[in-house]
């Protein structure tokens, strides 16, 4: 698809070698770019580093050698990026940690009441969805990795005030949380392409989409610390709920384009597939968020 | 229910060869899920059967010569660590 390489590829590599200002950052760059003058290595980059250590190395041959070890290293760099680039795009990654503040709050909000939201579309510029700063609705994720590792942290917290704690069950405990999600993700993936739904849906918006199940955990094991049992069975109800109609109104939205008011407006065969995944992805969160959570608040 | 990353490859690589285990003639046709028998023509929407049919075809014609390799380094693993 074109937005997956218009983002900022363009922007950063195509720079002159070795400007000394760095150049106005144009709208398609989602971050600032800090690394302005670093030249990058295509013939001899000699030349810009001997000027700078001639006062120090007068011996020509320590000279030939750290400019033979900087193009070296220059030039894997330029291939151990290649290779990343030909598995993941860093850019499209790069879009879904564009977060700032007033988007984390408002989407922790949105996920724990979301009942008041009107408007769940997902805006585009020009084709490009907004980046999640300008755009509520946008996944990201951002709030999935913070809330993981908040609820691994918690998990020790817990197991050590029931004297379960030891450095191997945190492990296992992260691993575990980690596995479920991919095979989520996994399955969600596999029901998508069986019902043979068009949608824009990419494995890592799937995985920001199971990721926000995390902050309905930590609010349960922290109820169940701190309230008992009862605390923990509120806080699951209630976050199961939120997360249940949040994930029901989010991929109704993106699976359903024919609900977009330009759509074609009427409803395909796999219309009924659709809805079938929807509520049965957004059935499977509250049971495992209560199989990942039960264990730690005994 | 405790996994590791490595239980997560384990349970996937027997999942594959479950798959790829699959006789096309003397299994797949019985059943009728063979792959000649569900094409339902161009513009229609193919349903779910058609998809998983064609889904384990192509899993079983890509995944055939990678799973040897991934088979038998496994094999090997498992002999020498357990």
């Amino acid at each position: 698809m074109a937005y997956h390489q218009g983002y900022g590829g363009q922007g950063s590599k195509h720079r002159g070698r070795g400007p000394l200002v760095p150049p106005a950052p144009d709208p398609h760059q989602l971050f600032d770019d800090t690394s302005a003058g670093f030249p990058h290595a295509q013939g001899t980059p000699s030349s810009g580093i001997d000027m700078g250590f001639n006062t120090l190395l007068a011996d020509p041959m320590a000279n030939m050698a750290v400019a033979y070890g900087s193009s070296i290293a220059s030039q894997s760099k330029d291939i151990v990026h290649k290779e990343i680039h030909r598995f993941m795009s860093v850019n499209r990654l790069k879009y879904f940690f564009a977060v700032d503040t007033a988007y984390v709050t408002k989407k922790l909000a949105l996920l724990l009441f979301p009942y008041a939201h009107q408007n769940w579309e997902v805006r585009y510029s020009r084709d490009t969805p907004l980046t999640p700063r300008q755009d509520i609705n946008a996944p990201d994720l951002y709030i999935p990795s913070m809330a993981f590792i908040t609820y691994i942290l918690l998990a020790g917290i817990a197991l050590g005030l029931q004297q379960r704690f030891s450095p191997e069950v945190l492990g296992m405990c992260a691993s575990t949380a980690f596995v479920w999600v991919i095979i989520e993700v996994l399955a969600l993936l596999l029901s998508l392409y069986l019902v043979t739904v068009q949608s824009d849906l990419t494995p890592f918006d799937l995985l920001a989409y199971s990721g926000y199940k995390y902050v309905g955990m930590i609010l349960a094991v922290l109820g169940g610390l701190l309230f008992g049992s009862d605390g923990y069975y509120v806080a699951l109800a209630w976050t199961s709920c939120a997360l249940m109609y949040f994930l029901a109104r989010s991929l109704r939205m993106k699976l359903h384009p024919s609900l977009v008011p330009d759509g074609m407006g009427h409803p395909r065969g796999g219309g009924r597939g659709q809805t079938y995944v929807t509520l049965g992805a957004a059935a499977c969160q509250p049971l495992i968020v209560y199989w990942l959570t039960f264990h730690l608040v005994r | 229910m405790a996994f590791t990353l490595y239980s997560l490859l384990q349970a996937a690589l027997l999942f594959v060869n479950a798959i790829a285990v699959l006789h096309e003639e003397r299994f797949l046709r019985n059943v009728g899920w063979g792959t000649d028998q569900g094409i339902g023509g161009f513009g229609e929407e193919p349903g779910i059967k058609a998809q998983l049919m064609n889904l384990i075809r192509s899993v079983r014609t890509v995944m055939r010569v990678p799973l040897i390799a991934v088979n038998s380094i496994t094999i090997v693993l498992l002999l020498l660590f357990g």
